[in-house]
């Protein structure tokens, strides 16, 4: 346990070096960041490639996984809320876009996009309008009730595939030549990955990635073009935050009758949270359902990873935003890094949640605002213990 | 829609409003899991559904162990001594998957006064952890060389295939009403169930450890400077809520007859709503919510369809919550009258 406490500590001294340092060299370390995780997939590094399953379609699934929970932690990271159901706009995203450019119409996806987030942004509003009113701990259940009925519903009704689901989702535009297979794959150019013998890399010309071609065959482009997504998110997130929104959001959060009081409309910004998260929560869930294989079902929105969600946004730490995104994809990334022991990696994944829990009740990356407050806290319990010790020995 | 199924004959009524008790009844049952620990604790017990299917498990076991595995259909009567055994079993069985479970997801966070919301990701580790195991115990067999004495323990198909009771019981009808054919089984079960509420609810209105139980939900700090042990509170709740969960999958066995490594989850999500939907934290809600979900669902699947079944589930839930934002009874546990 001391271990563990101690590299805790040592984390969170690292994340305080971090923000002390000038913009300059914060910025130079973001930008290099950014450009490895989008060379990633073409680095290959030994070690966190994913042996068993196509590394580039994991790193998909977690830039997927990041932007729910980063619209998530906008639900509850945010505004306090706690929602179950969070699949549920996942799913309606993945729907709208797959009955309007495959199912029923054939409308060019990029046009569609739109289209698909304000839908669910509407769906959010709909589901929140009735429900907000409802306290914390009943609103869990609510919302996970909603979860299900979206789920059921779209296995039910033949027009939205039942649970056969949509497949031939068209794919995004792609751009420069079109793929015109076996051979040709297209794009504007082809990049060749990098392959190691232990720690020695080489050029691997046997697999390359056309750039910005998006067929069945390498998931890379789609990944770099979620991980745009995924920027333009965190930006706009991040001016969210810091608006008037983002400290009306806090204010309910903490205390909702003092928040009232002091003349936040809480409905209001509860419900623009509600239809904010909805949103991005569709955006990723457009972006699966035209991914790769180009197929959805309702098997794809299983009430299980909604807790999946709530878990990457709670264990990486709820009001962070890198915070919700390392838990994201940690919990992505790690059953599908150790598929070689397949059988016993969903009992590893719940004890690793387990203890991740229980060593770092406060999420891995904390919000500055409640590591300050952790610390007042040790401060003032260290300070009543010391009394009381003086007082005995009085 | 085929209102003239459900309202069509008094037969029809009654059949669905019965087989609604029936399973309403093992709601409630699971749902006291949840009620008492968030009455107590404040917090959602996720892992309850994988107590709940430990005890299903047991219940199957044990007639591995006493019958054999040739598939037989019994009365209820022929089953009884068997299934007493069972009912033993499963509920030591569930109860200390729950000690267990305060034990390693929970107290180390209590300790740590950490925020309410990380003791639902652990318990959702937890249940991972424990369907997981369940679904794994040929692996486990397998390390100790045990795969054949304990072959008869692992579904044909392998642990995660669903795992019959050798022995189906059954139902014999007693009696009539309005054309409608009670059969013994229904009524163990629903008076079993109601039978174990009251008990529960005396128990914890009028015994010390239950006036223990309520000044715990109340106030813990309190209820700990005039002398409560809060941590042992903590655990004979968790050992309830066990205790009655396995008393809810023997009855599941008698009726269902089958289970698998996943079976807990949707009766366990089931069951919360029946807890949130009396009022979560109260143990006749949890009765009154368990009866009015189970009976509303199976209406609701005659008019809509059984695919709809848990649609009607989650819609009701949302309309009585609408209306009374507390639950149906919405009085705490700490708030219980002695």
């Amino acid at each position: 346990m001391n271990v563990a406490t101690n590299a805790g500590l040592a984390w969170n001294r690292a994340l305080d070096r971090f923000a002390r340092m000038p913009f300059i060299a914060r910025f130079a370390l973001l930008f290099l960041g950014v450009l490895l995780v989008y060379s990633l997939p073409l680095l290959r590094p030994p070690v966190i490639t994913t042996t068993g399953t196509d590394f580039g379609g994991v790193l998909f699934l977690c830039a997927a996984f990041a932007l729910v929970a980063l619209g998530l932690n906008i639900v509850i990271g945010y505004a306090g809320l706690l929602d179950l159901g969070y699949v549920g706009f996942y799913a309606v995203g993945a729907y709208a876009i797959g009955v309007l450019t495959s199912e029923h119409w054939h409308w060019p996806f990029f046009l569609i996009l739109p289209f698909s987030v304000a839908i669910t942004m509407v769906t959010g509003v709909i589901l929140g309008a009735p429900t907000l009113r409802v306290r914390g701990d009943y609103l869990a259940i609510v919302t996970l009730g909603f979860g299900e009925i979206i789920r059921i519903t779209v296995k039910n009704v033949e027009w939205l595939g039942a649970s056969s689901g949509i497949k031939d989702i068209p794919h995004p535009p792609t751009i420069g030549s079109a793929p015109t297979p076996p051979f040709d794959e297209g794009g504007l150019f082809a990049i060749p990955h990098l392959k190691w013998d232990g720690i020695v890399p080489s050029i691997d010309h046997e697999h390359t990635t056309a750039f910005l071609a998006f067929g069945a065959k390498d998931a890379i482009p789609f990944y770099w073009l979620l991980l745009t997504v995924l920027i333009l998110v965190i930006l706009g997130d991040r001016l969210v935050k810091a608006s008037r929104v983002g400290r009306a959001w806090e204010a309910t959060r903490e205390d909702e009758d003092a928040a009232e009081l002091m003349g936040v409309n809480t409905f209001k910004y509860k419900l623009m949270a509600f239809a904010l998260g909805a949103a991005i929560g569709g955006l990723a869930g457009s972006f699966l359902a035209s991914s790769q294989s180009g197929f959805i079902s309702p098997d794809s929105f299983l009430l299980i990873y909604s807790m999946m969600f709530v878990s990457a946004v709670i264990l990486g730490g709820a009001g962070n935003r890198w915070g919700v995104i390392v838990g994201a994809v940690l919990i992505e990334y790690l059953p599908e890094r150790f598929r070689s022991v397949s059988d016993y990696r969903y009992l590893l994944f719940g004890i690793a949640l387990m203890t991740l829990a229980i060593w770092r009740p406060q999420g891995l990356l904390p919000s500055g605002r409640s590591r300050r407050v952790q610390e007042v806290e040790a401060e003032i319990e260290a300070l009543e213990e010391g009394e009381i010790e003086e007082e005995s020995n009085a | 829609m085929h209102f003239d199924k459900l309202f069509g004959s008094l037969d029809g009524f009654l059949s669905y409003t019965t087989g609604g008790l029936v399973f309403g009844a093992i709601y409630a049952l699971v749902a006291l899991g949840y009620t008492m620990v968030y009455g107590v604790l404040q917090l959602i017990n996720f892992a309850h559904s994988e107590v709940f299917m430990f005890g299903t498990f047991a219940v199957a076991w044990v007639f591995v162990l006493l019958h054999g595995t040739d598939g037989v259909t019994w009365s209820l009567g022929k089953a009884l001594p068997i299934l007493l055994a069972a009912l033993i079993a499963a509920m030591v069985v569930s109860g200390l998957v729950a000690l267990l479970l305060e034990r390693v997801a929970y107290r180390p966070l209590l300790k740590k006064n950490a925020p309410k919301l990380i003791a639902l990701i652990s318990a959702i580790g937890a249940s991972f952890a424990l369907s997981e195991a369940m679904g794994l115990r040929d692996h486990f067999a397998s390390w100790f060389g045990l795969d054949d004495n304990l072959a008869d323990y692992v579904s044909p198909g392998g642990a995660r295939d669903v795992y019959s009771n050798p022995v189906t019981i059954e139902p014999t009808p007693l009696f009539s009403i309005g054309g409608y054919q009670v059969t013994d089984v229904d009524l163990v079960v629903v008076i079993a169930a109601i039978l174990m509420m009251v008990a529960l609810d005396q128990f914890v209105r009028r015994t010390r450890f239950g006036r223990g139980i309520r000044a715990v939900a109340q106030d813990p700090e309190s209820a700990s400077l005039m002398g409560v042990n809060s941590q042992r509170v903590i655990q004979g709740t968790f050992l309830i809520g066990g205790l009655m969960a396995g008393a809810a999958a023997t009855l599941y066995m008698m009726k269902i007859g089958s289970t698998r490594q996943n079976a807990g989850f949707i009766l366990g999500v089931k069951a919360f709503t029946a807890a949130v939907m009396g009022g979560i934290g109260n143990l006749r809600g949890a009765l009154l919510g368990g009866l009015v979900l189970g009976v509303m669902e199976n209406w609701g699947s005659a008019v809509f369809g059984a695919q709809w079944k848990d649609v009607v589930a989650f819609v009701l839930l949302v309309l009585v919550l609408l209306l009374r934002p507390s639950g149906l009874l919405g009085e705490a546990l700490g708030k219980a009258r002695a």
